[in-house]
């Protein structure tokens, strides 16, 4: 007797949506378990971690504002994975994208530039595309993996960034700490409400989301890519370019990262700074699969990861849980996702006897 | 000491760390897969052989707890990516990131305590040379051990049956497994081993090589051991040359400033990377199918 995974023609409805939801059970069971082994109140953690963003407009709010940078980030992300192009390195991207947008409001610290706003925006974008685009001609004119190139340039990003901090881009007044000027008026992005921080960087990742839907479910390039990614040769024969499948998807990806990137200085940091990305461009990953990289299910799970952040925060407070328990519930919830999923792939058939 | 004497005596230990987790990718690797976990596995090595050498005072005990446990997480991996066939880049960045989070958690109360570090030996004879004498040749008993047993995996891997078995689950999965090769045991061995390793290289650094525990200690030295593996293309001499290489590097940041060569250390601490997509470059035709 022998047990086989079969893989199914077509995943069941009840699967897709089933797997996150079992995923999310499985990891809160698990980190029930966990935070009583060490003493931590375990209900009360859960609750300050699940519960109390939503009890006020204010942590609600914050939400929100978490939500846009990973939203956006993991939508660029999705599209690249579906088309089996890993770029792992969104946190480069975004850095880069933080560092171009900032070179204006850094060299125009009065604010003394017609359409400020803009031009950042489009500064990241470009940046973060750029960047990501490194990565794809050494993909394709040379075969170097795209995983271990993006990676690699996340932390020469970080080296850059420092670099510009605590050198030409320190404030002259800034006591010496590694930060840029803060940004005039013009430079900071709209807020979206009164009062909380949430800025139209929402809407950025909101449209992005309709775009991604847009063109991965109704558009024939989205058909091409995702073809790319679960059929190759099929791809292939087809006469889908390869080398333009993985321009495409790394450069949206470099896009969405270098927007997020612009967006977060532009918005409720109004600075560069060492802890510009504080680890999005890993989480988005997390956010991308955790959500079925269909571009639906991530809006739910950046939500989803956004309340963990919020929630995270106020549980170091009221529970005592250490900060490092949001990224041991990330870790969790990716791994269980990655089990439950199978369920979607694969239905188990018990053999007997002898395979032919 | 001078600048130099300094570097002669730090290169092995600051390299050592790199070496342990890169000779183990590197064993994953050479069986086909790609574990980017590396990070989180060495600091959850990190934090469990502190907490145990606080609590018993012995190092050989906390190497072996540092093993068992990243073996443990790396073992995770294995599952999720040779049972439950799941995307291996995802795989290993949840075990990556599982494994910072829990070396936080644990290590949390562990903070600026202190613990002794391991007394150096002098290599027999070797050790009384003037200059490299006191420097190079003398270096504690984790070094000497890792260095005997870089030459049995070079042996392993290059002399033996067992070798050649690696190799081709790496280099044709399908074939090996036609042959009657258990491919998929053969995979979780390899990636058992590379989190023991990674296990003892966390485990060096929290104990041995600055002995204290702090959150975020581990600093990027995973991601530089899987730089080097592909530095060191997959070889394990030069994989050991690598690490020192690089081991140089992290010290040369602090020599560069002490001497005050005008090198930005930002330039400096990004070499590896840039030294490692030009590597990746240069293989490419030698390239690795990573799947």
């Amino acid at each position: 007797m022998k047990l086989r995974m079969i893989r199914r023609d077509a995943a069941s409805r009840m699967a897709m949506f089933g797997a996150p939801v079992l995923a999310l059970l499985l990891t809160c069971l698990t980190s029930l378990i966990l935070f009583a082994a060490l003493g931590i109140p375990a209900g009360k953690a859960l609750h300050a971690l699940l519960l109390k963003p939503f009890l006020s407009w204010y942590s609600f709010a914050e939400i929100l504002l978490k939500m846009a940078p990973l939203l956006l980030i993991a939508q660029g992300l999705a599209i690249g994975f579906r088309a089996n192009v890993f770029n792992i390195g969104a946190e480069g991207q975004f850095i880069i994208g933080a560092i171009c947008a900032s070179a204006f409001p850094v060299y125009y610290p009065e604010g003394n530039f017609p359409a400020m706003l803009p031009a950042m925006i489009l500064a990241g974008g470009l940046g973060g595309m750029a960047y990501a685009s490194i990565a794809a001609g050494l993909r394709t004119r040379f075969g170097a993996s795209e995983i271990l190139v993006t990676l690699m340039l996340s932390l020469i990003a970080v080296q850059i960034l420092n670099y510009l901090l605590l050198g030409p881009w320190k404030d002259p007044r800034g006591f010496n700490f590694p930060q840029s000027v803060r940004f005039p008026e013009n430079a900071q992005l709209p807020l979206l409400f009164e009062n909380v921080r949430p800025n139209v960087s929402l809407l950025f990742a909101l449209i992005g989301s309709l775009f991604a839907y847009l063109m991965m479910e109704r558009h024939f390039r989205g058909y091409q890519l995702r073809t790319a990614g679960l059929a190759p040769k099929a791809a292939l024969y087809a006469g889908f370019s390869a080398p333009r499948m993985i321009w495409l998807s790394l450069a949206l990806g470099g896009i969405a990262a270098g927007i997020a990137g612009a967006s977060e200085v532009a918005g409720p940091l109004g600075q560069l700074q060492r802890s510009v990305s504080s680890g999005y461009g890993y989480a988005a990953i997390i956010v991308a699969y955790v959500g079925g990289l269909r571009p639906l299910g991530i809006i739910a799970s950046s939500f989803l990861i956004s309340v963990l952040y919020i929630g995270g925060d106020s549980a170091t407070v009221s529970a005592g849980l250490p900060v490092a328990a949001v990224e041991v519930f990330q870790g969790m919830l990716l791994a269980f996702y990655l089990l439950t999923f199978t369920l979607i792939r694969f239905r188990l058939q018990i053999e007997r006897g002898v395979p032919a | 000491m001078s600048a130099l004497e300094f570097l002669l005596a730090g290169t092995l230990a600051a390299a050592l760390p790199l070496m342990l987790a890169a000779l183990g990718e590197m064993v994953v690797e050479k069986t086909g897969l790609l574990n980017l976990g590396l990070e989180g596995m060495m600091a959850i090595g990190a934090a469990i052989a502190f907490i145990c050498v606080y609590h018993s005072g012995s190092h050989s005990l906390g190497f072996l707890a540092a093993a068992l446990v990243s073996t443990a997480l790396a073992l995770i991996f294995a599952f999720l990516v040779i049972v439950v066939q799941a995307n291996q880049v995802a795989a290993g960045l949840a075990v990556g990131v599982l494994g910072l989070g829990l070396s936080a958690l644990f290590g949390k109360t562990y903070e600026s305590l202190t613990i002794s570090g391991l007394q150096e030996i002098g290599f027999p004879a070797l050790s009384q040379i003037p200059v490299i004498g006191p420097t190079v040749m003398t270096q504690d008993i984790v070094v000497w051990l890792t260095l005997i047993g870089t030459v049995a995996l070079w042996y392993v891997l290059n002399k033996t049956k067992l070798g050649l078995i690696i190799a081709a689950v790496g280099e044709n999965a399908d074939a090996a497994r036609a042959i009657g090769y258990p491919v998929g045991l053969i995979r979780t061995v390899a990636v058992a081993f590379g989190g023991a390793m990674c296990g003892l290289a966390g485990a060096y650094a929290s104990t041995v090589y600055t002995p204290l525990w702090a959150d975020g200690m581990i600093a990027g030295r995973g991601w530089i051991a899987l730089a080097l593996v592909v530095f060191g293309t997959w070889r394990t001499g030069r994989v050991v040359f690598g690490a020192m290489l690089f081991g140089v590097l992290s010290l040369g940041e602090l020599t560069a400033q002490a001497v005050g060569v005008a090198i930005p250390s930002q330039v400096l601490a990004s070499l590896p990377y840039v030294v490692t997509i030009l590597m990746l470059v240069a293989i490419s035709r030698h390239q690795r199918h990573v799947s």
